[in-house]
């Protein structure tokens, strides 16, 4: 086997190897993402590429919550074509909190209970085709909950 | 295992309103016990809900998603009597699943 083959053979093996995981990829868990202790991070982890102020995405959350381990939080897209919904508290150690894809006849909507280790913006992305919005509920957290 | 977690699917105005309850710790690797020791994370990762075996949800979470996790979500489409399962993978590979009947309101 001569120098060329060789790496052709490799190159082949390295892309089957590289081919298997795609099938099972929508379904692990984005670590990128995730782990970022940015919100910068966590989005280009998501793939968003400039998200756009929207008043179609409602949130609905207390203003002030006495206990930041338990916030309930109810997100409603009214973006035709909303694919998925992101969350992330701005000032959390790892910002990113949930990602939620929806499809066959799920709405775009939620309700879910957070975290928030101190008093920041609530970020919520929508991504609608290839377009990502974005609206923002400034939460006050009297008591940190990111222990 | 299903006491760890609840199922409940509403059908009112051809919107089915699912509310979920799971039961776990959502660590996020970050807290110390008593014994000054830091508690290692561990926290659901992925849900997945389907409808009569088709997929209607998947979710990612983070650490940042509060314990005994709560979610509540609307399906269009869903008829009473229709199979809602709602499924969990935490950051330690273990599972749990539930499995609700579209009630009417």
């Amino acid at each position: 086997m001569n120098r060329r083959t060789l790496l052709k053979s490799c190159v082949a093996m390295v892309s089957l190897f590289a081919l298997v995981p795609l099938q099972v990829l929508a379904a692990v868990w984005n670590r990128k993402a995730f782990e970022s202790d940015k919100v910068e991070g966590a989005l280009q982890g998501l793939g968003v590429a400039g998200d756009q102020a929207s008043a179609e995405i409602e949130i609905v959350a207390p203003q002030m919550a006495e206990n930041g381990a338990i916030i309930q939080i109810e997100v409603i897209s009214r973006i035709p074509n909303t694919e998925a919904i992101a969350i992330l508290a701005e000032k959390n150690p790892t910002p990113l909190i949930a990602n939620f894809m929806f499809s066959n006849g799920a709405e775009p909507y939620l309700i879910t209970r957070i975290k928030m280790a101190e008093t920041a913006d609530l970020k919520v992305i929508v991504k609608a085709g290839d377009t990502y919005h974005s609206a923002s509920r400034h939460i006050e957290v009297a008591l940190g909950g990111c222990g | 295992m299903a006491d760890m977690m609840k199922i409940r699917a509403r059908l009112k105005d051809g919107v089915t309103e699912v509310k979920v309850l799971m039961i776990h710790p959502m660590e996020t690797g970050r807290r110390i016990d008593d014994a000054g020791e830091t508690v290692p994370a561990h926290f659901i990762q992925l849900v997945t809900a389907t409808l009569n075996g088709k997929p209607v949800l998947e979710a990612q979470w983070g650490t940042g998603i509060s314990k005994n996790p709560y979610l509540t979500f609307r399906l269009r489409g869903a008829n009473l009597g229709d199979k809602i399962a709602v499924n969990w993978v935490d950051n330690k590979g273990a599972t749990n699943a539930i499995e609700g009947i579209v009630e009417g309101a």
